[in-house]
């Protein structure tokens, strides 16, 4: 009670002491201000209603609807290993949206279950494959990297579990002689596939309403040459254009930015990308009415009031946290320098990769955050691999929570965990990094910022 | 009775202690209560999913918020159990 007081007053007091010193009249701060007020309305605008509130419905019926005890199940100290990190490995989707919730998990785990290997994986992919996180990163930061997050994270988890129980596979830990003490929950009258089809269908609400649209385009000059490429930005009188398929003097991976006068037509390259895109609407509408539907038929009244409190419960502590955040990092992003930026995880090479995952492993991203950082970051040079590599590190580590951790399992594994976290993430970035057009040290290109 | 709320310091965790305060104060029971903070001490009372209540060492709720209702019928139904085995 008396540190809650105390918060609220430090709260106040920071923003008298804001408020009092800010330089206004200074042009860059006047200019940073108009910037996050911008970013904010691009979030508002873009984001909201599209993404984010969707994911907080889904957020709280995952917590209400599946029954983390019936996934604890297959980590408990007798689980086959195979399921066991498995399980560890997505269950972060299921079991946690908040990383206040991962630690204590993770200690049962450790200490009463499938031991140090499961509980590391599961430790990782807690806070890190969050649904909210996921559809966030891709919707803003684009597609790639938000499959690569996804999919990277899951494995990621895997590996790091596995590197965990080898490094101590002699070590065998004092373990609790305590049993796992599961009270009944209240009694469900759905089966799982009615769950855990209500389930999917919000979530396909989310992937159609989400799909992206990937601007490949075909432009064909007035001199009769045609560039292929990614549509970055078109005002009134030209167009950006990151070329995709070298042709000429142009090269894959350049950005170009045309003159309109000098294009004769602009044509949609077609994909079944672009295909899903135009329908976009009507089936995410689909899911929307299926979700109803079943919510109706199958959710009853107390289940439907304990979800729409659990909806309530995230969009208080997440809505705050994302829309300051992302007001903050508008403001930071507007007075931060470039060149030491772009010097530091400007290509998609080792070093910078190594820098991205470190720095991500001691910073404390608070929940969603790490998307409008990661954003600001790339608009001033970062390259992908490194972003990747700051979003798989980030989420799962940080200072703070190292000293939990030192409490829970001692300072030589925290520290073998901290360092699997890097090494994997660092990797990970690279790998990515070389899937992308132009090679290692292809060109950052940012979001699709107005 | 001895009354643990067992939380990380979230919102939910204050809210669980808020809530059996005034549920046990409106039974008239005579408690100790305690805010067990410290997540080694989670696992030796057996508990993962935090919140948690746990009554004279049983847990009666994880990982989820009751309301006052199922509150109040859960510490009656503690109260009226006989108390020899208790740990002092």
């Amino acid at each position: 009670m008396i540190s809650r007081e105390f918060k609220i007053g430090a709260a106040l007091v920071g923003i008298f002491l804001t408020a009092y010193y800010l330089p206004l009249s200074n042009a860059r701060v006047e200019a940073a201000i108009i910037e996050a007020f911008k970013l904010l309305q691009w979030y508002a605008r873009n984001h909201t209603l599209g993404c984010v509130v969707p994911a907080l419905f889904i957020a709280g019926a995952i917590i209400t609807f599946l029954s983390p005890s019936a996934v604890m199940r297959y980590l408990g100290p007798k689980s086959n290993k195979l399921a066991a990190y498995s399980v560890a490995s997505v269950a972060g989707v299921v079991l946690a949206v908040c990383s206040c919730s991962v630690l204590p998990m993770f200690a049962g785990i450790y200490q009463l279950g499938a031991g140090l290997g499961p509980a590391s994986a599961f430790l990782y992919s807690g806070p890190a494959i969050n649904i909210l996180a996921i559809f966030l990163t891709a919707r803003v930061l684009g597609f790639d990297i938000g499959i690569w997050r996804a999919v990277g994270a899951i494995g990621f988890a895997f590996l790091v579990g596995l590197i965990m129980a080898w490094l101590f596979r002699k070590e065998e830990h004092a373990r609790q002689d305590v049993a796992f003490q599961a009270p009944e929950q209240p009694e469900s009258h759905r089966s799982g596939w009615q769950s855990g089809l209500l389930l999917a269908a919000m979530i396909g609400f989310l992937v159609f309403s989400d799909w992206f649209n990937p601007g490949d385009a075909v432009v064909r000059r007035t001199d009769g040459s045609e560039v292929r490429g990614v549509l970055l930005q078109e005002t009134r009188d030209e167009i950006m254009i990151q070329v995709q398929k070298t042709a000429g003097s142009v090269r894959a991976g350049d950005r170009l930015t045309l003159p309109k006068n000098q294009i004769a037509d602009i044509a949609e390259a077609k994909s079944w990308v672009m295909d899903v895109f135009h329908i976009r609407w009507w089936l995410a509408g689909l899911c929307g009415l299926a979700t109803a539907a079943m919510a109706r038929r199958w959710v009853n009244r107390t289940e439907f009031r304990e979800w729409m409190r659990n909806t309530w419960g995230f969009a208080k502590l997440l809505v705050p946290l994302l829309f300051g955040g992302v007001f903050v990092v508008g403001f930071v992003s507007a007075l931060l320098p470039d060149k030491q930026i772009a010097a530091l995880v400007g290509d998609n090479g080792l070093r910078s990769n190594l820098v991205a995952s470190v720095v991500g492993a001691l910073f404390y991203f608070a929940t969603l955050t790490e998307v409008p950082i990661t954003q600001a970051l790339l608009e001033h040079g970062m390259a992908r691999g490194p972003a990747l590599a700051l979003l798989l590190a980030g989420p799962a580590l940080s200072l703070p929570n190292m000293l939990v951790l030192v409490r829970v399992m001692g300072v030589k594994r925290t520290a073998a965990f901290a360092t699997a976290v890097v090494i994997v993430a660092t990797g990970m970035g690279l790998a990515f990094g070389m899937t992308l057009p132009g090679g290692p040290v292809a060109v950052a290109h940012a979001g699709a910022m107005p | 009775m001895k009354i643990e709320i067992i939380g990380t310091g979230c919102a939910k965790c204050d809210a669980l202690e808020r809530a059996t305060r005034a549920a046990a104060d409106r039974l008239g029971l005579h408690y100790e209560i305690q805010h067990v903070k410290d997540i080694r001490e989670f696992a030796k009372r057996g508990v993962m999913f935090t919140p948690a209540l746990v009554v004279n060492g049983k847990v009666l709720v994880s990982g989820r918020l009751p309301d006052d209702a199922e509150l109040t019928r859960l510490l009656q139904q503690a109260g009226q159990q006989p108390q020899a085995d208790r740990p002092q």
